[in-house]
């Protein structure tokens, strides 16, 4: 079988447990016919990381509404990079409850989209397949 | 390429968990990377103990996967675990939740759990399986737990390849004990009956109990009562797969057993590939199509249409 599926990394850090957000975005990226890890509520950034060096994802989504998403989100992509994970070799991405001042500084340090609360699926959707449509490898 | 595949199993085998993810990815797609990384690998593995979980949807296994892997740890196991999870055949995607059910284990760095979509690969998910857990082996994983969904015939297999097969039943699901009948049974090498905290776990257990006793066999298939999700039995099922393991390591079992399952993979993999050439050939120029046609018009019969795919 040929190696074009996209898998996807869709995790909820931190210690708010309202995943229908994140489930919404799961179940979209399935039905768009990606293989999507979901990992579930309440998980640390080591346990985010761990799950995408053992599943070996193209793509990871975060799902945050708690607010502590500048404090979680720089300590995912350091827990990428202590498991050679650079922020360039995954699509990173985040939604959720996520202020306008803060986008610029979570695109500095890697996250390619923030998605806000009234996004529609089919956005993120095109978003990941344009991305996956450009890898050099041509995985689309 | 070549040398790239060289230094990536060279990592891999430094215990390097990175280069062990990459080079499962491409077993999985079954690229000729995968293929040449399971050449170097073959010779690494053999030392870890298989074992395969099969049961309908729902009876547990992902549960008891997890409880399990925390007991084998308690014992000082290194782990690897493959959740295999259909893929849907409408949109081909998949969503794969397993981690959900053992979330300590995944920030435990001897644990590794990779979670696959079976991807609808003719014939080809047990081969594919073998190949993985032939990675995880060689990587020196000291158990490979594998969980399917033992819903068709490749499911069931994947579990079957194992050293172990463990097939998971519930009380009160009606049609399990049908499946046993139906040949399920032949394939288990422990059998649990989970959700034992659930009325009617005695009744299924005596049913089991008597057929496993009709069976007759040389080795007494055990019976297992577990509660996955209360913990409990968990101790005991770790016993059951450690006597057949050492069931299998006798000197009388072991060649037979080891032969057998090679057996089984090399047939399985010549199957697909096979397979796999005649459809490729056939599909692009179109011939698979026009004998197809030819069939559900009722101008040729579908022996003369298979024979004649092979043949040309
Ligand atoms: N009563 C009872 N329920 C259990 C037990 N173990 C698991 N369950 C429940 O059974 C449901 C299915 O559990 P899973 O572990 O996901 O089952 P599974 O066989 O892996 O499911 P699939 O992979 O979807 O086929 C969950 O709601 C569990 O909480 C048990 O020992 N007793
Ligand atoms: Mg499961």
């Amino acid at each position: 079988m040929p190696d074009d599926k996209i898998r996807v990394l869709i995790a909820k850090p931190g210690l708010d447990g309202h995943d229908r957000g994140a489930k919404v975005v799961a179940r979209a990226l399935r039905d768009a016919g990606m293989e999507v890890i979901y990992t579930g509520i309440r998980q640390t950034p080591e346990m985010i990381a761990e799950a995408a060096l053992q599943e070996d994802v193209d793509v990871v989504g975060l799902s945050i509404l708690s607010g502590a998403h500048m404090e979680l989100f720089p300590r995912v992509i350091s827990a990428l990079r202590e498991r050679e994970i650079a922020p360039d070799e995954v699509l990173l991405f985040a939604g959720g409850i996520i202020p306008d001042a803060d986008i610029p500084q979570l695109k500095e340090i890697g996250f390619r989209a923030i998605f806000g609360p009234g996004t529609s699926t089919e956005d993120v959707i095109s978003f990941v397949r344009e991305w996956a449509g450009a890898r050099p490898d041509g995985k689309a | 390429m070549a040398a790239d595949v060289d230094a990536l199993v060279e990592r891999l085998l430094t215990g390097n968990r990175r280069a062990l993810s990459r080079t499962l990815t491409q077993i999985e797609a079954d690229t000729p990377a995968g293929r040449q990384a399971l050449s170097l690998l073959h010779p690494r593995s053999g030392r870890a103990h298989t074992v395969g979980l099969t049961g309908s949807a729902g009876s547990g296994k992902s549960t008891l996967v997890g409880a399990l892997a925390r007991e084998l740890r308690r014992r000082g196991r290194t782990l690897g675990i493959v959740a295999i999870d259909p893929t849907s055949p409408f949109s081909h995607g998949a969503l794969l939740g397993d981690r959900i059910r053992m979330q300590e284990l995944t920030s435990d760095r001897d644990v590794f759990l990779r979670s696959m979509a079976t991807r609808g690969n003719l014939g080809g998910l047990a081969p594919m399986t073998a190949g993985v857990v032939t990675a995880l082996d060689a990587f020196g994983k000291d158990v490979v737990l594998v969980e399917t969904v033992g819903a068709g015939q490749d499911e069931v297999e994947v579990a079957a390849m194992a050293d172990t097969t463990v097939v998971v039943l519930t009380p009160g699901s009606g049609d399990d004990v049908q499946a046993m009948k139906a040949g399920i049974m032949e394939i288990a090498d422990v059998l649990v009956v989970n959700k034992s905290d659930l009325p009617n776990a005695d009744l299924l257990a005596r049913q089991l109990a008597s057929i496993v006793d009709a069976a007759h066999s040389e080795r007494r298939t055990p019976i297992i009562r577990t509660a996955s999700a209360l913990n409990e039995g968990i101790e005991e099922l770790v016993e059951a797969l450690d006597e057949h393991r050492a069931y299998i390591s006798t000197p009388q079992v072991q060649e037979a057993h080891r032969r057998s399952q090679a057996r089984h993979q090399v047939l399985a993999l010549a199957r697909q590939r096979l397979l796999d050439r005649v459809v490729a050939a056939h599909r692009e120029d179109g011939r698979l199509d026009e004998l197809v046609a030819d069939v559900a018009a009722r101008r040729l019969d579908p022996h003369t249409a298979a024979e004649a795919l092979i043949r040309e």
